[in-house]
């Protein structure tokens, strides 16, 4: 097996930390980040929400919502595209994208809800909603899905800390039997939920028609949410990509690298006709409201903007690179793509939200808040490191070499 | 999805105007207010001369803390002030047609509540009295009711950081049980707020109308926007030739200088989500079965691949040892028996070695 000097951790030495650890300037980074994070974190908990942010009664949703939440969530899409088109599709060629897909899944899932913890009045009241269900709420829906698909997706994601500390504990081999043999089941499960709760993200913003601008607000938010998060899954798997082979390319085995280009022409070519179909349905949704005059405003121009620039471009551009077999142009317009689906949903609930409002009240985070997501992210980044670091995600191990499910 | 609802969607989305689909409101039972007997509150704008009493009881009777401008300075009624977690009501100031009205701001106690429709820890109730109510033992603190408040009312107490609450305007529940009327309305000099029975107040609304022909708009504006509301306000009308019916932009005018949403259609804001949480059962129903299906022909053709390929190497295999036995055969005929046996034995682990090598690479079968 072609290791690359992979460092499997074994019995004596499970914990492979030495890179995590190691003096370079990204390590020094994100601890100063964690550092300056933890202190508003602890400003944040005992002064109160206002303490930190820009929060009014007319924008009672900012950025850890908008971005923590929203972005988050769709940007987790690609744990159930590959997982679907892997297990359910048979394309099993994207097999070795499957693991780092989930993991960084599982991760902004379990992250989302961290940084939802930011934004709760009551953060320790979360659990309410399963005593004291709201049914009538499109949060209740959203909640109950991610709770359920966080554990699915921890479940899914548990093969591979499981492979890793299997030789310390042996009974850990069962419980990894049982989860291989559920995969497609949890599959099925996990594509059905994140179906409802991508979809419900947008339901969310049904209830407030008066204060979304017209030319984002559709009774169809729903399916355009879920749409774009189709597109967000894919370009995130070719996104990540793009940052695991500068970082962690030592930790990925020959069948990871041989695949690698494959998978993102084909997730590319993937996006290209989601993003087409996307554009083509707000088109039509603008068209049928009758919102042709917004055009002609700000408003329609900066509308216009967000199709063009990070809907059509991107669209053609994957189309181009998974034509010409052109690896580097998906993933730069991956960048562009996920570019896109932070600005669509910053529009719908920040800059096109309360359009009405005069300038002075309208919302801009705090600098506060802005370092929060940043130290959410930061977390998400270094928790991801140090999996890749320890256990069997970019490579097989080779105990479970052969046994693929 | 039927014609009505359809159009119901399009009007709150800013096509038809609440005004323009007020007929259509009345057909619907959705906008039925649901106990007739219920208390409300008309505001005539007309009447309000900006004098913050109402501020100023509503602060004394609910126990709030000491305004930052003291109620007796109205200048701040210039500005364009929400009501938050520690203002119930504010006054605010609107140039109505360039002559300065007044209007008080405060909870609409909606027929069917958006905020209630939206907690998801069901905080919020419409008591049979009118009052739309909070109880925030149980207040996650999410704060998806005030993004649901089409009149941007519930505050929420920023500056804590144990126990921070959603705090709105109560319609005095407390006072009402008593027998009291709400703070506010008890404190206005003018009877620029009328409390009453909501259907009374409607025909008391009507009736001012007609007995002052120019003085009003004719609209009643909480009659039936959001799917009706318990506290409605009149507004003054431009004096002028009435609005033509088929103007919605324009017959909403007095209302919008008014600083109210003439866009919000005349059903409850919650409906607006039903359509997507009915879709709900549907797509948990049908995506296993979807994908069950897609997985099962994926596995089919699997199947029937695996055992093409078996096939396929079997019939070389035969190949193979019909190959053999025929050379084997042949030099069993020139050779004599023990030639023929020991090439047989020679073919059989060259072969087998092969095998076992083929099967060593590449990846395992599938499960
Ligand atoms: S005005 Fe707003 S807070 Fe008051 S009952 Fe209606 S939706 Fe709820
Ligand atoms: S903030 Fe409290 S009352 Fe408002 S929706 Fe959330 S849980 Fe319900
Ligand atoms: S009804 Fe009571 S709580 Fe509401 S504004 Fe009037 S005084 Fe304040």
């Amino acid at each position: 097996m072609d290791t690359h000097g992979i460092i499997i951790p074994t019995k004596d030495k499970l914990f492979n930390l030495e890179p995590l650890l190691s003096r370079t300037p990204g390590n020094i980074i994100t601890w100063i980040i964690l550092a300056v994070g933890f202190v508003i974190t602890v400003i944040r908990f005992t002064v109160g929400i206002g303490s930190v942010t820009n929060l009014t009664e007319a924008q009672p949703w900012g950025l850890w919502i908008g971005f923590d939440l929203l972005c988050g969530v769709c940007l987790a899409a690609g744990g159930y595209f590959t997982t679907v088109a892997c297990y359910v599709m048979g394309m099993k060629h994207f097999h070795s994208a499957v693991r780092p897909a989930v993991t960084t899944a599982f991760l902004g899932y379990a992250f989302v809800v961290v940084a939802l913890l930011y934004d709760l009045g009551h953060p320790l009241r979360l659990p309410y909603m399963f005593f004291f269900p709201g049914t009538t709420s499109v949060l209740f829906e959203v909640g109950l899905c991610v709770a359920t698909y966080l554990t699915v997706l921890f479940i899914e994601f548990s093969v591979a800390p499981m492979e890793w500390l299997a030789q310390k504990f042996p009974w850990l081999l069962t419980c990894r039997k049982i989860v291989i043999r559920v995969t497609i089941l949890l599959t099925i499960f996990g594509v059905t939920l994140s179906t409802l709760h991508q979809s419900s993200l947008g339901s969310l913003y049904l209830i407030a028609p008066g204060k979304l601008h017209p030319l984002w607000y559709s009774p169809f938010m729903p399916m355009f949410f879920f749409v774009s998060s189709m597109a967000a899954g894919a370009s995130m798997v070719i996104f990540e990509g793009l940052f695991a082979h500068k970082g962690v390319h030592q930790y990925m085995d020959a069948t990871h690298l041989r695949e690698a280009d494959g998978v993102v022409l084909s997730f590319a070519r993937a996006a290209s006709f989601i993003l087409f179909a996307y554009f083509m349905l707000k088109f039509i949704d603008m068209l049928v409201q009758a919102n042709l005059p917004w055009l002609g405003t700000g408003w329609g121009a900066w509308w216009l903007v967000e199709m063009f620039g990070f809907v059509l471009l991107p669209a053609l551009l994957y189309a181009k690179g998974a034509r010409d077999g052109n690896v580097g142009l998906c993933r730069l317009t991956s960048v562009l793509a996920v570019a896109g689906i932070v600005l669509n949903r910053f529009n719908v609930s920040m800059i096109a939200f309360n359009w009405q409002l005069p300038s002075a009240e309208r919302y801009f985070p705090s600098i506060w808040e802005i370092c929060i997501s940043i130290f959410v992210v930061t977390m998400i980044v270094t928790a991801y490191r140090f999996i890749v670091y320890n256990m069997p995600v970019l490579y097989e191990h080779p105990d479970f070499k052969g046994e693929e499910h | 999805m039927n014609r009505r609802k359809f159009l119901t969607i399009l009007g709150s989305a800013g096509v038809v105007s609440a005004l323009g689909s007020a007929k259509v409101a009345e057909a619907s039972p959705a906008s039925f207010p649901y106990y007739p007997d219920s208390w409300g509150v008309l505001h005539d704008t007309t009447r309000c001369i900006g004098c913050r009493r109402c501020e100023a009881a509503c602060q004394k009777v609910n126990n709030l803390p000491e305004p930052k401008v003291p109620f007796t300075d109205l200048s701040v009624t210039e500005k364009k002030r929400h009501t938050t977690a520690y203002e119930w009501t504010v006054v605010n100031k609107y140039e109505v047609n360039g002559k300065p009205y007044f209007r008080k701001l405060q909870c609409f106690h909606c027929n069917d509540p958006a905020c209630a429709s939206a907690c998801f820890a069901r905080c919020f109730s419409k008591l049979p009295n009118g009052a739309v109510v909070y109880d925030g033992s149980q207040c996650v603190g999410c704060r998806y009711c005030m993004v649901a408040c089409p009149f941007y009312v519930p505050g929420f107490q920023y500056d804590l950081a144990w126990d921070p609450l959603v705090q709105k305007c109560t319609f005095c529940e407390p006072r009402l049980k008593e027998g009291k009327l709400p703070g506010c309305v008890e404190a206005c000099p003018v009877d620029a707020i009328t409390f009453g029975r909501r259907s009374d107040l409607i025909k008391i609304a009507r009736a001012r109308m007609a007995e002052n022909p120019g003085r009003y708009v004719d609209y009643l504006y909480g009659e039936y926007d959001a799917g009706g509301t318990a506290w409605m306000v009149l507004a003054p009308a431009a004096g002028g030739a009435p609005v033509p019916v088929d103007d919605p932009e324009g017959a909403g005018a007095e209302f919008k200088q008014l600083g109210l949403d003439t866009h919000l259609g005349s059903q409850p804001m919650g409906q607006l989500t039903y359509g997507a949480l009915g879709a709900v059962p549907m797509i948990v129903a049908f995506w296993p079965v979807l994908f069950g299906g897609a997985w099962a022909m994926t596995k089919r053709r699997e199947a029937m691949a695996k055992l093409e390929q078996e096939k396929i190497i079997k019939d070389a295999k035969d190949d193979l040892a019909a190959a053999v036995d025929a050379a084997v055969r042949k030099i069993g005929e020139t050779e004599g028996e023990g030639a023929a046996e020991r090439a047989r034995q020679a073919m059989t682990e060259t072969l087998k070695a092969r095998e076992a090598q083929n099967s060593g690479d590449g990846h395992g079968e599938e499960k």
